[in-house]
This record gives structure tokens, sequence and C-alpha cells, in this order.
């Protein structure tokens, strides 16, 4: 394992390995610019390809073509001339584009003259009642845990939630012969009408006709209940029970794993920490960077590609990220550029893989009972803070995320705000009567992965660095 | 909660857990690892004990904080097994000096 770069500083630093990422230190590295790719996995893939190097999963068919068409891709990285360091966590980037990376324990810095963030993307909270109980898990957790270990439900379990993500688990899990009792679908019936004037568009997108056929293999096997307006998980320490109501019927079925799921939203806690301007989609319901059509931030010399720039999904993370790559090689070495294929051709395979996104976006929003929690659901998990604490500390004056900090910690364990930062945005924007974007998001710092001081205070250190803290 | 798919062919790797061998499969994260083995490994949070188990599973929740080899609070699923690595369940705060 590679627990160091070679370099101090690189022409471009890429910041996670999955397709955007990929595919942009691919794009910079066969330019002949000097690139350094970092990832926190154990191998590269993000999460769409999870241990696409590593999978127990031998049957093709299993995880599919779509999760199979990485390795074209991982392959193309490893032979492009990229120097690929993983299981490295980048803690800290800043506007001189000094990027702080821990490995294995141990910290170190490097240089940049240009940073690609594909951080990708995270699943976005579900905070219901009993979410924190053991045996509830996010979707892509168990999606992961099948990717990289071959491991399905076994007990009586149930899925719930909406969005793409979910019904291509399912068919997954069924596939390795795993157990699922049901399937709780909590799209909101009028988004159909909603979603119905992009339905065009959507049928274009190759996603149309695999969303349909996955939803049939599932349908044929598991019941599916649509139309969920409320959803609890309950037990003593350990989930029991999933409690719902459809069609104004509520019902109680015994679980011991419940997976949870309403789409992704960007992983922005890196871009953010360094400053790069955010705005509140109205559409996506999460923070988005400001880019330009290259993919540049507000910070000059950072660009973001892939799911972290907003939600595109895989095929569209690709393309961004040769996007972004191709705008570095432009700027750092012209004369390559001229022998990359035209920026052109890249923005007509993006207006392509983008195709019906809105349709998805549209159909998939997530109702506000699920985003927006009440009474003693837990919002921030990791200082256990509920939603009627916050209301309380709103009343008394807490004006938004950065000043709740102080009555509640909210946001301030180690995840950092990344399992309740949108719920406490725009729980505090409906209790304020204020939109999201005014209400604002937690002033994140550096840090961004928890390391500890042994570890800061290991890394290598300047005389200029002592002599500006040591005093006498 | 979880079983192991027929395909899967991958090498044993012996980790120990709370003192009791474990035989984990080559690849697993620490989190997985646990979760397959069907054992009682919920963790107690640091605020208020409640049990916890792995949420996300991929490095942005931190519910499956973990002692590894001595050391506290490290992301289970973001670690892969070793043989003879020693696990312990961190029930609580990370304690000084671990």
């Amino acid at each position: 394992m590679n627990t160091t770069a070679r370099h101090d500083s690189y022409d471009v630093v890429v910041i996670g390995a999955g397709p955007a990422g990929l595919a942009a230190a691919t794009t910079a590295a066969e330019a002949g610019l000097s690139t350094l790719l970092l990832d926190e996995n154990a191998g590269p893939g993000g999460q769409v390809w999870r241990a696409i190097a590593s999978t127990p999963v031998r049957d093709r068919n299993h995880l599919g073509a779509d999760y199979w068409a990485g390795s074209e891709l991982v392959e193309e990285a490893r032979s492009s001339g990229a120097e690929i360091i993983q299981r490295a966590t980048v803690w800290s980037l800043d506007r001189n584009l000094e990027i702080g990376v821990s490995v294995g324990g141990a910290s170190f810095f490097v240089k940049a003259r240009r940073v690609i963030l594909a951080t990708g993307a995270l699943e976005r909270p579900f905070p219901i009642p009993g979410w924190t109980l053991p045996g509830v898990m996010t979707a892509g957790a168990a999606q992961t845990m099948l990717k990289s270990s071959g491991l399905v439900p076994s007990g009586p379990t149930v899925i719930a939630g909406q969005g793409p993500l979910l019904w291509l688990l399912a068919a997954q899990i069924l596939r390795l012969g795993g157990r699922i009792d049901r399937i709780l679908d909590t799209t909101e019936r009028r988004n159909y009408l909603a979603a119905l004037p992009h339905a065009f568009a959507f049928m274009t997108s190759r996603y149309f006709a695999k969303g349909l056929a996955l939803m049939k293999q599932v349908r044929a096997k598991v019941p599916v209940v649509t139309g969920i307006s409320e959803l609890a998980a309950a037990g003593d320490g350990q989930l029991a029970t999933v409690t719902y109501v459809s069609g104004g019927r509520r019902e109680t079925v015994p679980a011991e794993l419940l997976l949870l799921h309403q789409g992704v939203v960007p992983n922005v806690n890196l871009a953010m920490a360094t400053g790069i301007e955010h705005r509140w989609d109205d559409l996506q319901l999460c923070w988005s960077p400001v880019l330009d059509r290259d993919g540049n931030t507000s910070v000059e010399g950072i660009a973001i590609a892939g799911d972290g720039a907003g939600i595109g999904g895989a095929d569209a993370a690709i393309v961004r990220g040769r996007i972004a790559a191709r705008a570095a090689v432009e700027a750092l070495a012209p004369a390559a550029a001229a022998r990359l294929a035209p920026m052109a051709s890249f923005k007509a395979s993006l207006v392509k893989a983008e195709r019906g996104r809105i349709f998805l976006d549209t159909l998939f929003r997530p109702a506000p009972q699920f985003r927006i929690p009440s009474g003693d659901t837990i919002v921030c998990r990791c200082e256990e803070v509920s939603a009627r604490d916050i209301l309380d500390a709103v009343a008394i004056g807490a004006t938004g995320p950065n000043q709740l900090k102080a009555y509640r910690r909210t946001g301030m364990g180690p995840c950092q705000g990344r399992l309740c930062g949108l719920t406490v945005t725009e729980l505090m924007a409906q209790a304020r009567g204020k939109s999201p974007q005014e209400i604002g998001y937690y002033r994140l710092r550096a840090p961004v992965k928890p390391i500890t001081l042994a570890e800061l205070a290991a890394v290598p250190k300047t005389e200029a660095d002592v002599n500006a803290v040591v005093r006498g | 909660m979880f079983k192991r798919s027929d395909q899967d062919s991958r090498p044993s790797v012996r980790i120990v857990v709370d003192g009791a061998a474990l035989a984990a499969r080559e690849g697993d994260t620490v989190s997985a690892a646990l979760l397959a083995s069907g054992r009682d490994v919920r963790r107690a949070t640091a605020v208020s004990g409640a049990p916890r188990l792995p949420y996300c599973m991929m490095g942005v929740c931190f519910d499956c904080l973990v002692t590894i080899d001595g050391v506290g609070n490290r992301q289970g699923c973001l670690v892969p097994v070793a043989e003879g690595m020693q696990i312990e369940i961190q029930k609580g705060k990370r304690e000084i000096g671990r």
C-alpha cells in the first residue's frame, strides 16, 4: 500500500476515485500532467463501482452491466500514469491548493496547481422515528456490503423510500438470494403529475428501460406498498417493527432490518470547508456548488466534477470529470489540450447523459414529512438532538445552524453535519418562515474528517511554523 | 441480519473481537465482518450510551466507531480486516491514551 505521495507537488490533484475522479485523473495524466488521485476507500470505483477490483460476487448478471462498465475506466486510470493512493483521507484543502492527507494514521501535505474535487454524493438523511436503532441502515449501506463482501439480508427485511437506487438494490438482493419482505414506496402521488411534462425526455434516456425492468423484476417477488405517508421504526435497543400509513391505513410489520433511501445529495463538506460558494437547489433540495460551464468553482484553481457538483448520475459524472480535467489541461498545458477530444464533444455527451434528470428529480422529490421531522425524532445522530430540541432553541433565539451549535451542539459530532445538516437547515427555515438559502448551512472547517492531535503534531514543520506559535 | 453469498470464495482472515476469534473474509471491512458474524456487536454512543450499529457503511455517519488494535474511534467501515486484528466494541467515549 502506498502510504505517501511520491512528490510534494502535482499539476493536478483529484480527490475521489469514483466515475468522475477516475475520468478526470485519466484525462489529466494522459495529457502529460503530473496527476495524483487520492481516494478514501480500499479500492477505486467510488460508491457506484465499489469493490469493482475485489468483489466476491462473480456472476456478472448479479451486479449488472452498469456496474461492470466501471472496469474499463479503472483500467484506464491505472495505466494512465496517474499516481493513485487508496485509503487516503483528505482532511484539508485551502485556497493555496495545499491538501492535507491522512494515510494509515500519518498525515502529509501536497501542493497542486489545479484541484478537481470528485467527492461524490451521500444518501439524503431520512430522519424518521427510530432511525438510530440498530438494524436501521441506508439502502446504500446494504449495497456496499453486497458489492464488497457479498452480504445480503437474511432475516425479516423492509426497504422503504424511493428513487432508482432503491429498486436496483432490491433487484440485486433478490438475485443473490437475499430476503426482502416488503417494499414501502414513499413517492408522493402528486409527484407523478408534476413529473409528467418531463416524462418524454426521460423515455429517451437509457435509464428508462433499465428502471422499468428492475421494478418489474422486484414486483414479481416482493409485495410493494405505495403511497406511504408515515413511517416509523421501533424496538428496544434493536429494530423490532416498522409501522407505516398508506391510504389512511396504519400497519405494523416485524422487521430485523430496515433499509432507508430517499435519494442522494452532494457531499459538500470538503468543498464548503475550502470556502467554495454553494447555493440551495430548490429542485434537488440540497446545497450545490456554484460552478461555471467547465466545473470551476468560486475558488481559483479548484473545479468540482461528478455528483458533488449536483446530482447527475454516473454517466454524467464521467463526462463532467473529463470536462474539468480538459479545462485543467487547457490552463496548464495548452499544447497538450489540442490533442484531446474537443470540449464541444464532451458538452454534447453531457447533454445526453443528463437527459431525463429533471424527471427523476421531480418524481423522486422527497415528501416534506420525511425531510422535516417533528417531536422526539432524532435530527443530529451524533449529539442525539431531537426536532423538538431544535424548535425549542429557535423559540429562544437560535437564528441559523451556526447559532444552533451553541445551543445544542448539532453538527459538532464526528460526522460534522453530514447526517443532520440538510434537516437542520430545512427545519429552521420552516420554523422561521425563511428560505433554506436565507437560513444557510453550518460553517465547515478543516479537518473535515477527524484526525488525532498526535497525527497533527507529527506533521513535518518548518522553523517558521514553529516560530509562529512558540514564544521565548 | 446478513448472510454471505455462496459465490464468495475469498480466503478466511482470523480477527479477534472482544477476545473471541472470528473468521472474516479477505476484503471485508471491520464493520462488514462484525455485521456478518451475527454476534451482538452494538456499540454504545458517547452522549447517552444508546446502542448503535453502522448506518451508512461509506464513511460518513460515524456510527461504526470501534476500537481497532488499541486505537479508539476508528471508522470500522473504512478499515479492511487483517490477520490477527484485535477489535473491541466501543462502549461510550474513546478513552484517553487509546
